[in-house]
């Protein structure tokens, strides 16, 4: 088999230490492995992104995508998995493209537990619009949009898609490559709608790299997944103060393009 | 058309409450005048709701074509009390009403009403039906099959719903699959996923659904997605009267969409063209990859016709199109502007390149223009008086033609977009135009003016949510024409 390259010729636009690189290495590890072991053969990957910082991704790795609208990558997703089963759907999403813009296509996606994997890129802000509150940012957050501190309660994501029918939740830090990598590989070889919400820092605009390095802890991997109770009393622990990480829920139910295709 | 003629076409009328079986018993009159050998148009017309209000068939037969139904009732079915009411001034002289019968009972009488009328001779053995009684949105369903559909997605929304209902039936376990999504707006995201793995997809909306779709309409455009839409008119602004009629949406659909891209937009005026405009928009969409529009409305989603479809349509697949999948193959696509192997640029000279590329399309779709019916012209074809209509005024017009005092020469425009500038001129030049169009600013008229500098003379506009009536519009062009 040839040498794998997953560059390409496009220059990172990124913020340089922008977390995104680092989950960008993360995916490439995770893609590279699951090649040489043979889960899947490149060409049958394609990965889908939205708009933000984190769209910007398509651009630099080397393999089949498709970078959506702003909030519309799940359901092109969900086509493209149900019009050709054989392949591996990836999706790379930011917190405003999923949380904000896009969410009842989360919900969608997570109800008919279509065989999809959806990586979250979640800095707790919009980025590229240069810095606003979003769906996902703290009560009392200043921004350009929120001078005097945001109003809203901020949503829990994991909490929802646990409660959509979502058959796998997990969430890392994009600081941990290692730890991304190794769910990222999780949640693509789950059979089901996979979601993963990736926290990172915006170094930027919302530079939360001490909030995430001191409250950010793995959850023990011997908890049981099949429970939803225990997985929503671990995903509703206040991320100001605490943030598991791991995969909280891991159930297998029919898939929507197995149904469709039955 | 002579007097004579004229008396030679009867009209039924069905009604009751919703609910009743208007449309169920209106539908077996319709079979069995069809069966019967009779040339069939069926119309009907019923408010948005469930239960309780008045629902009305109305189907007009003859030995020869007919086009619209007519007003004037030759027979009258009441399924309750009140329709006999509602429709008394309606009845010609001499007019059956029955009432108080059951499905078959009601199926007898109308044999025996085409026998008395000699319409219909039921001791002569075997009768060759004239075609099949079908509606556009069925038409235009069976037009994407032929044409190889694979995929339709669709969210209910009146008048379109029965091309989802319709396709839905027809899954198979290894062909067609028919998805109803969270919204809209995921239909056409969700399209393009499909179209981008190479399956031949087609959505199918109101237009105030499609008016959701529109930033992913024009993602469609910048991608060279192929995407075939069936976008149904009906009476707006916004949910304006979601069970009648308008042609509207001309101006929107033709401009839909952000920014600038090559698009096709086909209005049939039957269900033949239906059938046939459902076949070319997947494989000219396929072709070009480009969306690709049919502009159907309420009238000709839902009224049905003796009608017999194209033999001669099949698949036209495109061998150019790479696929993920394709081993040694990376396919990107983006809703960035892009360069060919479909990373984001923005340069100027790179952007004016990829616009340029999209648009040499439109040089290849005016070649093929040539070889396709984007204008169709009837009656007398030398003329010095012409009506130009587009879409289902095709059927009160053709009807209407029948009671002209003078002759006339009829315009069909069938494709909007691109429009057919050189073939339009050459049909209405130094003509006495009349526009029939179902819309308050006569859009049609503007377009022609816009396209090819031809003023319209006569507007006759309707935006009440009706149908034309043919006799009415007959006697409106008759005393335009004096």
């Amino acid at each position: 088999m040839s040498e794998l390259n997953l560059s390409t010729k496009a220059k990172i636009t990124w913020c340089p230490g922008c977390p995104n690189s680092q989950i960008l290495v993360a995916v490439k590890q995770a893609v590279t492995e699951l090649v040489e072991t043979g889960f899947f053969k490149i060409e049958d990957l394609t990965a889908f992104a939205g708009i933000g910082c984190h769209g910007k991704i398509s651009d630099y790795i080397n393999i089949n995508s498709f970078t959506s609208l702003h909030g519309r990558l799940v359901p092109a997703m969900i086509g493209a998995k149900c019009a050709n089963p054989a392949l591996t759907v990836i999706g790379f999403s930011g917190d405003g493209d999923s949380y904000s813009e896009g969410l009842e296509h989360l919900v969608y996606a997570a109800k008919v537990n279509a065989d999809i994997t959806l990586f979250v890129h979640n800095n707790r802000l919009f980025a590229l619009t240069t810095g606003q509150a979003n769906a996902v940012s703290p009560k009392g957050f200043k921004s350009k949009s929120t001078p005097f501190g945001s109003i809203e309660e901020p949503l829990n994501p994991l909490l929802l898609m646990l409660a959509s029918g979502a058959t796998f939740v997990a969430r890392t830090f994009a600081g941990d490559i290692a730890g991304t990598k190794k769910i990222m590989q999780d949640a693509i070889k789950h059979k089901g709608f996979a979601f993963v919400d990736i926290v990172q820092p915006c170094i930027t605009f919302f530079d939360t790299r001490d909030h995430f390095n001191s409250r950010a802890y793995w959850i023990d991997e011997n908890l049981p997944k099949n429970d939803l109770k225990l997985a929503m009393e671990k995903v509703s622990e206040n991320i100001e103060e605490k943030v598991p990480l791991g995969i909280f829920y891991q159930v297998e139910k029919p898939t929507f393009e197995g149904e469709l295709h039955k | 058309m002579s007097e004579n003629s004229h008396r030679e076409i009867f009209t039924i009328g069905i009604g009751g409450a919703a609910g009743e079986g208007a449309k169920y018993t209106g539908t077996n009159i319709g079979t069995l005048l069809r069966d019967s050998g009779l040339q069939v148009y069926l119309s009907l017309d019923y408010p948005s709701l469930i239960r309780g209000g008045h629902n009305f068939i109305r189907i007009s037969c003859s030995k020869e074509k007919v086009w619209n139904d007519y007003a004037k009732l030759d027979v009258l079915v009441c399924l309750n009390e009140e329709t006999k009411e509602i429709h008394k001034n309606e009845l010609k002289e001499g007019a059956w009403v029955l009432s108080g019968l059951n499905n078959e009972e009601i199926l007898n009488k109308i044999k025996e009403f085409l026998s008395t009328k000699g319409l219909v001779d039921f001791t002569s053995g075997s009768i060759a039906p004239k075609g099949e009684l079908v509606d556009g949105n069925t038409a235009f369903a069976k037009g994407l099959q032929t044409a190889g559909l694979d995929f339709y997605i669709s969210y209910p929304m009146t008048p379109a719903t029965s091309i989802l209902h319709y396709l839905a039936e027809k899954q198979t376990r290894d062909g067609l699959k028919v998805v109803q999504p969270e919204n809209e707006i995921s239909v056409i995201n969700m399209a393009l996923g499909v179209s981008y793995v190479g399956k031949r997809v087609a959505i199918g909306t109101a237009t105030g659904g499609f008016a959701l779709m529109q930033e992913a309409f024009s993602f469609s455009g910048i991608a060279e997605l192929p995407l075939a839409i069936a976008v149904v008119q009906r009476q707006a602004p916004a949910t304006g009267v979601p069970t009648r009629s308008s042609q509207s949406d001309l101006r929107f659909v033709i401009h839909a969409g952000h920014g600038e891209f090559p698009r096709i937009v086909i209005a049939p005026g039957d269900s033949e063209e239906s059938f046939k405009a459902g076949a070319e928009a997947l494989n000219l969409a396929w072709k070009f990859k480009i969306p690709v529009i049919v502009l159907l409305d309420k009238i000709l989603s839902e009224h049905m016709m003796t009608s017999n479809f194209d033999k001669n349509i099949s698949v036209e697949k495109n061998k150019d199109i790479i696929f993920p999948g394709t081993p040694g193959r990376v396919v990107k696509v983006t809703s960035y502007e892009h360069d060919e192997g479909g990373l984001t640029i923005d340069t100027a000279s790179d952007v004016k390149m990829a616009m340029d590329k999209r648009f040499a399309k439109g040089e290849e779709i005016k070649k093929e223009m040539l070889k396709r019916e984007t204008v169709k012209v009837y009656g007398d074809t030398s003329s010095e008086n012409a009506i130009v209509f587009f879409g289902s005024t095709k059927s009160p017009i053709l009807e209407a033609s029948k009671h002209f005092e003078k002759s006339v020469k009829l315009v069909q425009i069938v494709w909007l977009e691109p429009f057919d500038i050189e073939k339009v001129k050459r049909e209405l030049e130094g003509k006495k135009i009349i526009c029939v169009e179902a819309n308050y600013n006569g859009q049609l008229a503007s377009l022609i003016r816009e396209r090819t500098g031809i003023e319209v003379a006569h507007k006759i506009l309707r935006y009440d949510s009706l149908p034309f009536d043919p006799e009415e519009l007959a006697n409106q062009i008759n005393s335009i024409l004096k």
